[in-house]
């Protein structure tokens, strides 16, 4: 995915000279070819979230279409308030990329796991979520981001992901794409972002599950969710897929779109769970001093 | 664009404007901050009265100089500055206050010849940063002026955005503070103190100069001055307050606003002073 993000930024800032990429002093062996090409379009913030995120604003202001390319908490939580006045109140044509989306990071802990990004990013009224299944869904929302410049959250995986698609698929905010037809007993998965290979994967080895459909919703946000509603009345349940937790995630937004319409499709939520708490000194040993 | 700049006469009658129009607004909408506005009133007089190349009629000209008030909260003076000098009717001000205003009470992007909102701290320079970064890519003749508090320093975003515009030789760009030596609660020393600020801000690779803050022929003097190849800061000493007796380096004018008979002293404290 991060492959087919930069071959596809590349593509774009050879004819629009108003592409600039910023980066969070992250994406080692991902960004050189578009560094190396545009080096006067390329700036390393350093490891200073709050300012880089007012820099994009502040060079969006002036025409350029910014790129700020971090792992995905640094960029969103690290920097909240720059997001959410800065970029998102301004409307302006910020895309955040984010590295590592759900556990792709695994093993590095838990400031690395991307997992409550979705319910800070659905909150900005004018942000975009893009978050592609595969390298085709990949090239797919760049490229309706290069034709509606806005303020967006492209959340990738890592790297090595399937395509899933032959091609690059047309993708419009809110529309739901079809991977698999299913049987015409009205259940389907939809899934966003990188759950997408292992859901189809799943029903594809699950005679249970053979009928099922699977789709993909890859561009989502606040102002998406009327269009939602003709899409899910047309099924009879509906499981969506999601490696975030379920507070305000995914499925919370669909759920939210569909209450507010009345339509009776049943939807059911996977998503993560938060592990037990793991306080840090879970108890004080005997005799030890305490807090006056 | 109005290139001739201004006489000290000019900016003075056009800073009493100011503080006159801040002083009704506050009163009028019973709104915080009048201190705050008072002692920026001379620096934004300065600027829009001498020192920044804008068109009213063409707020968005591409060679304009982009002025951010990063300190949102003392947005008043701002308003009163783009009103005198055309870029939207003085009538407008009346309505400061009012629900349906589009003077918010933090400055807002909505009013003619406002770049940017603010109203949280230490978001104005990092922006003003990727200006000035976007303007000397298309070799664009415009400054980009940020406006900022001392109380504003605390925030980290600043010392990022320091390192940022110096490390990258953006000699287009000017941080102006204001420095008036107090700050929400108490004063500047008692809560986190500054002091060495303009060494600090040289050590960071800034081109530092102080100023009066309230003296126009010194602010006029120093404001767009520049170094090549460095960020320029201008720390101006200011009283908060500056201009009204009862007012002047008062924590309490941070929030209240005046009554009705504060407002009439404080009127006739700026007419005597000014004639
Ligand atoms: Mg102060």
């Amino acid at each position: 995915m991060r492959d087919a993000f930069i071959a596809e930024l590349v593509a774009q800032a050879e004819s629009d000279d108003k592409v600039v990429l910023l980066v969070g002093d992250l994406g080692w062996s991902v960004i050189e070819p578009f560094a190396e090409r545009f080096p006067d379009r390329f700036f390393n913030a350093g490891v200073a979230e709050q300012n880089m995120l007012g820099l994009a604003a502040g060079l969006a202001s002036e025409g350029c279409r910014v790129f700020a390319y971090s792992i995905a908490n640094f960029p969103t939580f690290r920097c909240a308030e720059q997001l959410r006045n800065d970029v998102d109140h301004h409307v302006l044509p910020v895309t955040i990329v984010a590295v590592g989306g759900g556990l792709a990071y695994g093993n590095l802990g838990y400031s690395h796991h991307a997992v409550q990004d979705y319910g800070l990013v659905r909150m900005l009224p004018n942000m975009l979520i893009a978050a592609p299944g595969d390298p085709q869904e990949v090239r797919a929302c760049m490229r309706y981001l290069a034709d509606s410049p806005g303020p967006a959250y492209l959340r990738l995986g890592k790297a090595g992901e399937p395509s899933l698609h032959a091609a690059p698929p047309r993708v419009s905010p809110g529309e739901w794409l079809t991977l698999r037809e299913g049987d015409g007993s009205g259940r389907s998965f939809l899934c966003t972002g990188t759950t997408l290979a292992a859901t189809l994967r799943r029903v594809e080895a699950d005679p249970l599950l053979a009928g099922h459909a699977v789709h993909s919703l890859p561009l989502w946000g606040a102002r998406h969710k009327a269009r939602q509603l003709d899409q899910l009345a047309a099924w009879q349940a509906i499981v969506s897929v999601e490696d975030h937790y379920a507070d305000c995630g995914f499925g919370s937004w669909l759920l939210e779109a569909k209450n507010a319409a009345g339509i009776d499709t049943q939807v059911t939520i996977e998503a993560l769970t938060p592990p037990p708490a793991h306080p840090l000194s879970p108890s004080l040993p005997e005799g030890a001093p305490t807090c006056p | 664009m109005r290139p001739d700049p201004g006489s000290p006469q000019l900016t003075r009658t056009l800073a009493l404007q100011i503080r006159r129009h801040a002083l009704r607004m506050v009163t009028q909408a019973r709104a915080s901050h009048i201190g705050s506005a008072l002692s920026i009133a001379d620096i934004v007089a300065v600027l829009y009265g001498a020192v920044l190349k804008l068109d009213p009629a063409n707020p968005r000209a591409a060679r304009r100089d982009r002025f951010i008030l990063s300190k949102g909260h003392a947005c008043v003076a701002v308003y009163a500055a783009l009103a005198e000098t055309g870029f939207f009717p003085r009538a407008w001000l009346d309505s400061y206050g009012a629900p349906d205003s589009p003077l918010l009470n933090h400055i807002s992007h909505s009013v003619p010849g406002a770049e940017f909102s603010t109203g949280s701290l230490g978001h104005g320079l990092p922006f003003g940063a990727g200006k000035a970064l976007a303007l000397r890519r298309v070799r664009a003749p415009s400054r980009v002026f940020v406006l900022m508090s001392d109380g504003e320093l605390d925030e980290g975003s600043n010392w990022e955005a320091f390192m940022f515009a110096a490390h990258h030789k953006l000699d287009r760009l000017h941080a102006i503070i204001d420095y008036n030596k107090l700050q929400s609660l108490t004063s500047i020393t008692r809560t986190l103190g500054l002091e060495p600020l303009a060494d600090k801000l040289r050590a960071f690779g800034w081109a530092v100069r102080e100023v009066d803050g309230h003296n126009h022929e010194a602010l006029q003097a120093a404001l767009g001055e520049a170094q090549p190849g460095q960020p320029s800061a201008l720390i101006a000493h200011t009283t908060k307050g500056k201009g009204v007796s009862f007012m002047e380096d008062q924590v309490a004018w941070h929030y209240r606003s005046p009554d009705a008979a504060q407002l009439t002293q404080a009127l006739a404290e700026l007419e005597a002073h000014h004639a």
